[in-house]
């Protein structure tokens, strides 16, 4: 068997317009069981991202709802057509295992996860995930943004993402 | 009005277990008692305190809560009238193990069980310890919430708007976090800004130029991140009076689009011209005092009634929960089916969520 196909690009987004188009684009290329961990100190845009992907896929469906921070509440779900979206803030966590009593490695199974500071998973954090950096520019206004993943269930992400770049 | 009317409220939608009794006699409720466990957590610390997330952690003391507030309250099962639980909307593991408990207990007992919005716990708290009439402006600001409702029934509420990305409270944490404060940020970044000078650092107002009472505090904290990190790449740090001006120019932002927002959202609802026109403030950023203090000041000029009930009932507790039930009753509405959780539960459904996709306010 050969090994599973690994994918890294960098991308720079000007301004925070720029990641939310970026969000819409890769929205409507997410199924059920792909996971995104966001990384990114406070303030880096993590939670924009989300907020820009998660609004593409409800304005599919026709629908206006808020995106709230998950900060407090630790996890927003949302119901789609194309299956759940988990939208997790693990800031608060402490403990890898309180991630499983949240529900969130089930989940990595059946819904579109997002998730922030990821780095509280642990071992949990699924394989094959896709990981995007986002860290602040020289000028502080855009970010730099940067996407690693593992298997070929990201192929169609990233050959979007190349054509963007 | 004579009807005297006790309720049982239970309330475990986040990090807090809660109980409480209420009763409503003569007309005005009290608080017989109110029980909160995992306090500390709901200062809720973005760099330590371990959050009770556990379904588990909420049904191991979900009855040792029950027992104390109806010991406390000095009141039986068999007293009471009605049982009132918070069925959403919140950590699913957390509410359905209060739903669980609850229908339990009102199996057990032969009480009735009333559902109730956590939200609109949060909502009819001004009825209970201020005795408000509807309809009343409501201004819900905390670490999750932030939203203006005017309540118009124990059933009925209309969302003029609302944070269309953090919460106030949250941008509270999250600058202190960025400044190297302690947690939890509300009162130690208002110590600090009473030192500062707010004028030194003019932050965004986000969404002060669009119409409409939608609020948006994300971009607030990359302005800050932004603001620290030119003075750090000036003077190489960051000196004492450097962080106060921070902080005074974060809250004196913070406050001017509350209160901006307030003020809209106040014309809209005198415009209904109720009978006894009052604006209620409830949740921990209430506690703020220079908040509080522009909102004061709004309302004395337009004439409108101020009132904020105690930190102890705007943070989550169960003595709304218990309200809300005993409000439900007196309108009349009794059990229907079974109850079930719902962590996603808006108070007002055909409000719009937002405007727009927040592309302008919600900065990176």
């Amino acid at each position: 068997m050969s090994a599973p196909p690994e994918f890294h690009l960098s991308l720079a987004l000007p301004s925070p317009e720029a990641t939310a188009a970026l969000a819409a684009r890769i929205a409507p290329l997410l199924g059920p069981g792909q996971v995104m961990l966001l990384e990114g100190e406070i303030g880096a845009g993590k939670t924009h991202f989300a907020r820009a992907l998660i609004q593409t896929l409800l304005a599919a469906e026709g629908r206006r709802e808020d995106v709230p921070s998950p900060t407090f509440t630790l996890v927003q779900v949302y119901e789609t057509a194309r299956g759940e979206i988990w939208h997790a803030d693990l800031y608060r966590l402490t403990d890898p295992s309180e991630v499983i009593e949240l529900g969130l490695t089930e989940a990595f199974e059946t819904a579109i996860c997002l998730v922030e500071w990821p780095d509280r998973l642990g071992d949990l954090a699924p394989r094959e995930a896709l990981l995007l950096s986002l860290r602040p520019d020289a000028t502080g206004e855009g970010r730099m943004a940067t996407f690693q993943a593992t298997g070929i269930c990201w192929a169609p992400v990233f050959a979007a993402l190349g054509a963007a770049a | 009005m004579a009807e005297t009317l006790t309720y049982l409220g239970i309330e475990s939608s986040c990090d807090d277990t809660a109980a409480a009794v209420v009763r409503l006699a003569r007309g005005r409720g009290e608080v017989l008692s109110s029980v909160v466990q995992g306090q500390t957590a709901l200062h809720a610390d973005f760099g330590g305190v371990v959050p009770e997330i556990a379904a588990r952690a909420h049904a191991e003391r979900l009855d040792l809560v029950t027992a104390e507030a109806l010991d406390l309250a000095g009141i039986r099962l068999a007293d009471l009238d009605g049982i009132a639980v918070t069925a959403g909307p919140g950590l699913i593991g957390g509410v359905m193990s209060g739903v669980m408990f609850a229908r339990g207990l009102a199996a057990g007992s032969g009480l009735p069980l009333l559902p109730v919005n956590h939200l609109a716990g949060h909502a009819l708290t001004p009825r209970l310890t201020d005795g408000l009439d509807f309809p009343y402006l409501m201004l819900l600001v905390s670490g999750g919430h932030c939203q203006f409702l005017i309540a118009r029934a124990p059933d009925s509420f209309t969302r003029l708007g609302g944070t269309i990305d953090d919460a106030p409270g949250e941008a509270f944490d999250k600058v202190a976090k960025l400044l190297g404060l302690g947690q939890p940020g509300g009162p130690l970044v208002e110590a600090e800004a009473a030192r500062g000078d707010p004028a030194r650092f003019v932050f965004p107002r986000p969404l002060l130029d669009r119409p409409g009472c939608d609020m948006s505090f994300s971009g607030l904290k990359t302005a800050i991140l932004r603001a620290r990190d030119s003075v750090v790449a000036e003077k190489g740090g960051l000196t004492h009076q450097d962080r106060s001006d921070l902080c005074a120019g974060f809250q004196a932002a913070v406050a001017a689009v509350l209160t901006e927002k307030s003020r809209r959202a106040l014309e809209a609802y005198v415009a209904e011209r109720p009978a006894a026109p009052a604006l209620a403030v409830a949740g921990g950023v209430a506690a703020n005092s220079a908040i509080r203090a522009n909102l004061t000041d709004l309302c004395a000029r337009l004439g409108v009634r101020f009132t904020a009930p105690p930190l102890s009932l705007c943070t989550d507790n169960a003595a709304m929960i218990a309200w809300a039930g005993i409000e439900q009753h007196r309108i009349g509405q009794r059990p229907m089916g079974e109850i079930t959780a719902r962590p996603r539960w808006p108070l007002d459904d055909s409000a719009p969520a937002m405007l727009g996709s927040g592309k302008k306010g919600a900065k990176a």
